[in-house]
């Protein structure tokens, strides 16, 4: 049987698949973002504490309230998410006037003073949430857990009905007018602030959602945002800033590629996608799906 | 993002914790005060495992220390947080040892910082008490005049869980390894048990540390087929993996895993479903002593119900002694000479009982080889170890000769 620089083939598959599901996590982290800063034009440096605020939040309704996982994938993006809409009221439409880099700084302290209440109350070692689906199937070329192939399944569906909405629909329509025009689109009646507020609760519910997928196989902790999070933007350069398909395709495509680096290049595999970032900033500054602006 | 986060400093803590009935001489100490250093991670992933745990730990050995016996006139115990980054650990050490006076630097998890820190303090003549981490290296290439090495090491980690293993009928081993100085001594010692027992290892791939995702080095370790997935990694890396690899169905598809280095805080992230039936190495389990667990109880209710590590009690132990050994010598100012007090003293506090301390700086005790519970056999909080073996302190740590230390002659 061939072998590709001394690794089997169905080896290879398995790598492959596992980027795939690691993409699934970028994808489903870099489309929030892809969203809040195309149609705000907010940088959300929230969105790492916002993802462990997902999982913890998912903990907590097991833990206090005895709601499983599935009741979880349901409230957990509406719970954090009503809390993004707080913080857009009460926070981030104060800085709408000013240079997108006040946005970014104070989102970011708020990451920093997130993750510390989480730190404070709940130690940094994490906390156990146990899978919902255990077991899998042997592919032949690897074990595929369930929980994996449901996780690959299910983002991918949001993505695209993100997607959809946002340039298929008329609600999406309306919403990149008013990136657009703000004051035309508010002329014809519609109210363009409570629209950029629900854009931002979206936005983080879908970063919440997220968290809730990852609990079962990362541990749940302060930190697990953090971690993610530089990647992630990494992968929205990449993709285009605030293009949705390209943080869809750049999340999957950068999984594989990040896999397939665990396999030839263990050491490097904490880099590649930096590298990757910089060749795509020197090529194509506006990133691989983005346009000029 | 944590290098951007404003540094910690101890400045902000811990005010002096006896005034004595002032029978020492003051002017013998730097400017009159002992200063206790805690240098740790507070943050990250080390933080449960060391952090304000290992503050408390230092505080509580003070108060002991003046219970039990005359005073000095000043103790401090200050504490900063290094990240895991040597060189915000080595920024924090020469700023202490420069311009605040501080004494003694304890705890210090990651090896890398340690390593760094080590330098620094001999260079200094200051004095070192490393309770958090593993490299063998400290007491071995890299020992000093100014170095205890407290709790554990990788040489004993490697031997206790290694060496059991390897007795079990676990012949080939891979490794997943944390690529930096800690996972590489770790996987290094492993190995050379394994071998020397008769065993053979298979291969090993060297993850980014911290990692989040080990589905494809898991893997990687389930395609080699050997019997034993060691996991030369700590913290979050290692509560990781286990979850991950019992969702691969690893342990199910006839692999053991041997978490090479498990603190009493990752089994309690695991939770015991996930955690069951892991064997490794500790150094000190509350459960084993009434003092233990009357030290526990104090513990916990100070630290949010977290129970100690044996790093935490590892810092207690050694500022216990530490205080003992300057008050014989009524000095703190030179950093070997309190070192060398150490070792000629034989070493006994509440925790750890009775033991010494080598030439090479090499704290001796025994240590215990435990298996995690099953959940319906844990009868309380944290009751989560079964001890199965002790190992005599005089077969736990690395003979004194084979480490290559300049200080043995």
């Amino acid at each position: 049987m061939f072998e590709l620089l001394g690794v089997p083939p169905q080896a290879l598959m398995g790598q492959l698949l596992l980027g795939l599901i690691n993409g699934a996590f970028y994808a489903l982290l870099s489309l929030g973002l892809a969203v809040i800063f195309g149609l705000m034009n907010v940088i959300n440096f929230t969105h790492g504490a916002q993802y462990m605020m997902g999982a913890f939040v998912a903990w907590m309704l097991l833990q206090y309230a005895g709601i499983p996982y599935w009741g979880a994938l349901v409230l957990v993006p509406v719970i954090v998410g009503a809390t993004g809409v707080v913080i857009e009221r009460l926070l981030i439409s104060r800085l709408y006037h000013l240079d997108h880099l006040y946005g970014l700084l104070l989102t970011f302290g708020l990451a920093l003073i997130i993750e510390g209440l989480f730190r404070q109350q709940y130690g940094s070692s994490g906390l156990p949430y146990s899978n919902p689906i255990p077991g899998g199937q042997n592919l032949g070329f690897m074990f595929l857990p369930w929980y994996r192939g449901w996780v690959v399944g299910f983002s991918l569906a949001v993505c695209l009905v993100t997607w959809f909405t946002i340039e298929r629909t008329k609600l999406g329509a309306y919403l990149r007018a008013a990136t657009e025009r703000p004051d035309l689109v508010q002329a014809f009646g519609i109210n363009v602030p409570r629209m950029i507020t629900l854009t931002y609760g979206v936005g983080v519910g879908l970063a919440a959602l997220a968290g809730v997928l990852a609990a079962p196989i990362y541990t749940v902790n302060p930190t697990m945002g953090a971690n993610l999070i530089i990647v992630v933007f990494a992968v929205v350069v990449i993709g285009g800033m605030g293009s949705i398909l390209g943080s869809i395709v750049t999340g999957f495509g950068l999984g594989i590629v990040e896999g397939l680096t665990k396999v030839f290049w263990p050491e490097a595999s904490a880099t590649v996608i930096f590298v990757i970032m910089a060749i795509v900033l020197m090529v194509r500054p506006q990133g691989l799906f983005g346009t000029p602006r | 993002m944590t290098h951007m986060k404003q540094m910690l400093l101890g400045s902000l803590a811990v005010a002096a914790l006896c005034v004595g009935t002032a029978g020492q001489a003051s002017a013998q100490y730097t400017d009159g005060t002992i200063k206790i250093g805690v240098m740790n991670d507070q943050s990250g992933t080390y933080a449960d495992l060391s952090g304000q745990g290992s503050v408390f730990a230092a505080k509580k050995a003070v108060e002991d220390f003046c219970k039990a016996q005359k005073c000095f006139d000043k103790i401090e115990v200050v504490f900063a947080d290094h990240q895991n980054k040597p060189d915000i650990g080595s920024g924090v050490a020469r700023r202490w040892y420069d311009v605040e006076q501080v004494d003694v630097i304890v705890d210090v998890p990651t090896s890398s910082v340690a390593l760094a820190i080590n330098q620094i303090t001999r260079e200094k003549n200051k004095v070192f008490l490393n309770s958090g981490a593993g490299a063998s290296d400290l007491t071995g290439s890299a020992c000093s005049p100014n170095l205890i090495h407290w709790t554990y090491d990788t040489w004993a980690l490697a031997h206790g869980t290694g060496s059991a293993l390897v007795k079990q009928g676990g012949k080939t081993w891979f490794f997943l390894t944390a690529d930096y100085a800690f996972g590489h001594a770790l996987e290094r010692d492993t190995a050379a048990v394994v071998e020397q027992m008769g065993g053979k290892v298979l291969g090993k791939v060297r993850h980014p540390f911290p990692a989040q995702d080990f589905s494809s080095f898991l893997l990687q370790a389930q395609g080699s087929k050997a019997q034993v997935i060691g996991l030369a990694n700590a913290g979050a890396d290692t509560i990781n993996s286990i979850k991950q690899a019992s969702e691969f169905g690893i342990v199910q598809g006839g692999q053991k895993l041997a978490g090479l280095l498990v603190f009493i805080t990752d089994v309690h992230a695991l939770g015991l479903k996930t955690a069951q039936g892991l064997t490794f190495t500790e150094a000190w389990y509350w459960d084993t002593s009434d003092a233990n667990r009357a030290f526990a109880k104090e513990f916990s209710a100070a630290n949010k119900g977290n129970y100690p590590s044996m790093v935490q009690a590892g810092v207690y132990s050694a500022v216990m002694h530490y205080l003992k050994a300057v008050h014989a010598l009524g000095s703190d100012a030179d950093g070997a000479k309190v070192v060398e007090k150490m070792k000629e003293m034989p070493t006994d506090d509440k925790l750890f009982g009775k033991g010494t301390i080598r030439a090479d700086g090499r704290k001796i005790h025994d240590v215990m080889l435990v298996e995690v519970k099953k959940p319906e056999e844990s009868k309380g909080p944290w009751d989560y170890h079964k001890v199965i073996a002790t190992i005599p302190a005089s077969e736990a740590f690395r003979p004194l000769a084979d480490g290559g230390c300049a200080l043995v002659k």
